[in-house]
């Protein structure tokens, strides 16, 4: 369903400029040491999430499904999910399992944090893999809510309180693996150890093996995300949950874990944010070397101002994205004409405000957007440039402006996963692409073919 | 093999290990990752490429958004087939039923597309929450003067061949529309056959060199008048038997056209499949203009085959894909390249498809139904295989293992159909097995004594 301030509102979708709320579920238990997901649904729910999530990472993806049948839907999906759980167990040695719902077991109204009680209680887990449920409906929300619930669920079933340690608590949100280890680097930059939820830096982005790994190495250790409740901090990198019961609140509410919620540090000024947090957290300045990175980020800001001053861009995505990259565009001179979203947080206007005040004009909002829609804006807003997934390019094809891929899904180029977003080398590199972007069109689109800027 | 769950044991075969059994056509077991998808994914491929039709998933989001523009099924017009639409349904819809939403998204995009006709495809939720998605098509296609077909695709309702079935009636509910006349009795229609990077083309041409006119592709390129007219053609050739083959039962038990399974796949194939057209209606013409068509053909690519060949043989391969058809093609086309298959399976093929290729194989060869990923890693390192064929899914298991993989999956961008496809397969093989970034992968650097023998 679109709707916006702008557009007329259609009943149906075309081209979702979303996912499902299980796959987000997916990603994030991918991102657990040991863990296997596991989707309580159809065959194909998981099957189609695998195929989503292996044409951008490129590695392997098992999701197991509790393969629901007629009678799994008529008699309920207990069964299955229990059987399912015993397979899963049997063959890949789990250390958790992360049991995502789907819209066929929410409709039918499976209760699946019962089965699981009955499943633990039934087969004794004494040694066995967790099993963390959470409901992700697949008609409530989108993969960026179902990411976000089920690094929620994982905390509420697994965290534990006690005496303060000395390591923080990082909730990235939906970045790419190589954001993941710019932060996990910044965090011991500062001597501050860190849990990171999740942390699939290596599970989806891990070196040729000679061996195959059943369960990919790597990701957030189970020991670690038990001692989340009793972390000096909780770093949260998310604009939209802000007020919302995330898991850094969470955190806070039940073990008193000071939560800095600083929202994905995308740009200069939104890094800043974390690395002011990282400061207070530690007690110590910023590293030579961050400082050093920062500098020479401004440095290229400065290089290139003009190519990329008053340039128009449409930028879509998860809320949370657009939000960062708004915030980005806005330092650097671009000015956002289109900010869009599948997502309908409810959020999504007043935090783009929010991070981009200076913008002359604010941009037109869309939430809950399809691509059908964010066509028909870039019709009349000819944009010069668009900033967004892979999903975006016919619609840039069709402008003849250039598309700059960043996020989720990348799936007509290779590198997606160890593309860079965060920090003040993400925001470094995601500028110098921008404005190179502008001086290739420039360029393509010469009569002269100079080689001189 | 540690690797078999026991309740799949009776799905796995090793050639010589013990005389052949294959238990298939079963519903894959809860957790144990197949490579399957599900009811509505077998529908949805079978009508996709129909690209002048209104392709519209009622459901929630998921169905629709993972399958939009993802296969490589061209058409040489309308691109409508490309878009993903939905009724996109949320919890108010659950609760109080998604037929408004239904209605509204139907009148809405059959307004805005102005299509030639509309499939309707109902995903698990449609069939839970009890939608009358039939008498919705009846009220949106009297009132919009255009066919609006529901296509039963629940994806719990059994298996992506009960998909496939599904979609081939409602394929039926099209059929038989139009008028056939001017049909030449030389005629056929092509099924299953979807038009990947334009193979339907190259089919085409063979056969209208052979003086055979083609009624309609079904689906590849296809078209609604075309399938509507389909009941007139001659004779209906099937590929990729598992998801066209119940349409043309349908076929010759309403209008008596017979049909034969053909391939596409590999220069036997590719040759016996023309041949049997030009046998079936034994006109003197045709039957010379097929022998100069095949012959012209082969010539064109022979040599560079056989250069191919040199290099690769003795390599070994392994192959899952979805329809074990495509799979018995494939061994054929890698031997004729000097190849050895030492394990094939697929996700739907039935006992028939396996017990040809047990006849196929070598001793020793694994055959496997509805395998996953940790069966499929695990047989791959113990046979040591160069090439695996498969798609998406199985593309990260043989590269994080360092062996080459091949892509025959329904978004790939180069044909592999007809005699010039397989000078494109062994190209792509080639490039696969020999490329020398595998001496580098952990595998092969632990094999000294193989990357030696592979140096010389």
């Amino acid at each position: 369903m679109s709707s916006s301030s702008a557009a007329v509102r259609y009943r149906s979708t075309t081209n979702a400029c979303k996912l499902c709320t299980p796959l987000g579920a997916c990603l994030a238990f991918s991102g657990i040491e040991g863990a296997v997901p596991f989707l309580h649904g159809s065959q194909g729910c998981s099957t189609y999430i695998r195929r989503y999530l292996i044409s951008h990472f490129s590695e392997p993806m098992d999701i197991a499904s509790s393969s629901f049948g007629e009678s799994a839907t008529v008699f309920g999906g207990g069964e299955n999910l229990k059987l399912g759980l015993d397979n899963v167990t049997a063959k890949y040695a789990p250390q958790l399992i992360g049991v995502a719902t789907t819209g066929l077991t929410e409709t039918i109204g499976d209760d699946v944090p019962r089965y699981v009680r009955e499943y633990t209680l039934e087969r004794g887990t004494e040694g066995g893999p967790h099993i963390v449920s959470v409901s992700t409906p697949s008609y409530a929300g989108t993969h960026a809510e179902g990411f976000h619930a089920a690094v929620r669920a994982v905390v509420a079933a697994l965290a534990e309180g006690g005496e303060t340690g000395d390591h923080v608590n990082l909730l990235p949100g939906l970045l790419s693996p190589a954001d993941l280890r710019y932060l996990k680097a910044a965090a011991a930059a500062f001597g501050l150890p860190e849990v990171m939820l999740p942390d699939y830096s290596q599970t989806l982005d891990g070196p040729s093996v000679a061996e195959y790994h059943k369960i990919p190495e790597g990701g957030t250790p189970i020991g670690g995300i038990q001692s989340m409740g009793c972390a000096r901090a909780t770093l949260e990198m998310q604009f939209v949950g802000e007020g919302e019961a995330t898991a850094g609140e969470l955190l806070k509410t039940a073990f008193g874990v000071p939560n800095y919620q600083v929202g994905l540090p995308i740009g200069i000024r939104q890094t800043d944010r974390l690395f002011a947090a990282l400061e207070e957290i530690s007690g110590r300045p910023t590293p030579h070397d961050y400082q050093l990175e920062r500098g020479r980020a401004i440095d290229a800001y400065v290089d290139g101002h003009k190519y990329v001053f008053g340039k128009r861009a449409i930028v879509y995505g998860e809320e949370d994205l657009v939000i960062g990259l708004t915030s980005l565009l806005a330092e650097i001179g671009v000015e956002p004409v289109l900010c869009a979203s599948g997502g309908e947080s409810g959020h999504f206007a007043e935090r783009i405000a929010a991070v981009a005040p200076e913008l002359p004009s604010n941009p037109q909002i869309a939430e809950g957007a399809d691509f059908y829609e964010i066509a028909q804006a870039a019709e009349e807003l000819r944009p010069d440039l668009l900033i967004g997934h892979s999903k975006g390019y016919g619609i840039a094809r069709k402008l003849e402006a250039p598309l700059i891929r960043v996020g989720f899904p990348i799936h007509d180029r290779l590198g997606g996963q160890q593309l860079l977003h965060v920090g003040y080398a993400g925001a470094h590199e995601l500028f110098l692409r921008i404005a190179n972007a502008v001086i290739e069109h420039k360029q393509g689109s010469s009569s002269v073919g100079y080689s001189y800027m | 093999m540690t690797e078999i769950l026991a309740a799949r044991a009776d799905q796995v075969h090793r050639k010589g290990a013990s005389p052949f059994t294959m238990s298939c056509d079963k519903e894959s077991l809860a957790g144990a990752v197949s490579q399957r998808a599900c009811v509505f994914c077998g529908s949805r491929v079978v009508l996709y490429p129909i690209a002048d039709a209104l392709h519209l998933v009622h459901g929630p989001i998921g169905c629709a958004v993972y399958t939009w523009d993802i296969r490589g099924a061209l058409s040489s017009g309308p691109q409508l087939h490309r878009l993903s639409f939905s009724t996109d349904l949320r919890e108010r819809d659950i609760i109080f039923g998604g037929e408004a939403a239904l209605r509204d998204s139907l009148t809405e995009l059959i307004a805005r597309h102005q299509p030639k006709a509309a499939f309707v495809y109902a995903t698990c939720i449609i069939g839970v929450i009890g939608d009358d998605v039939e008498a919705v098509c009846r009220e949106v296609s009297e009132a919009a003067g255009i066919p609006v077909v529901p296509v039963k695709s629940e994806g719990f309702r059994g298996t992506k061949k009960d998909g496939y079935y599904a979609a081939c009636s409602a394929l039926m509910r099209i059929v038989g529309t139009a008028d056939t006349a001017g049909i030449s009795p030389h005629s056929v229609n092509i099924l299953g056959d979807f038009n990947l990077a334009g193979e339907v083309w190259i089919i085409r041409n063979y056969l209208e060199r052979m003086g055979v006119e083609v009624v309609a592709n079904i689906t590849g390129d296809g078209r609604v008048t075309d399938v509507a007219r389909a009941h007139g053609a001659a004779l209906n050739l099937v590929q990729c038997s598992g998801s066209t083959i119940h349409l043309a039962r349908m076929l010759q038990d309403k209008y008596g056209t017979p049909f034969k399974q053909v391939s596409y796949f590999g220069i036997d194939d590719m040759a016996a499949s023309l041949y049997e057209v030009a046998a079936f209606f034994n006109d003197p013409q045709i039957t010379a203009a097929t022998a100069q068509v095949v012959r012209e053909e082969v010539d064109a690519i022979y040599p560079q085959i056989l250069e191919y060949r040199k290099a690769l043989t003795g390599k070994a391969a392994a192959i899952y894909v979805g329809g074990a058809f495509k799979a018995i093609s494939l061994v054929r086309a890698l031997r004729l390249l000097g190849m050895r298959t030492v394990l094939v399976g697929s996700q739907t093929g039935n006992t028939d498809d396996y017990r040809l290729l047990h006849e196929l194989c070598d001793e020793g060869t694994i055959i496997v139904d509805d395998s996953n990923p940790l069966e499929l890693s695990s047989f791959l390192q113990e046979q040591a295989v160069d090439l695996f064929i498969g798609g998406v899914k199985e593309r990260p298991i043989a590269y994080k293992l360092g062996v080459g993989f091949c892509d025959h999956n329904h978004e790939r961008k180069e044909p592999l159909e007809g005699f010039v496809g397989m000078l494109n397969f062994a190209r792509e093989v080639h490039a696969s097995v020999m490329s020398p970034v595998w001496k580098l992968t952990p595998r092969r650097a632990s094999q000294p004594a193989r990357a030696l023998e592979e140096e010389r």
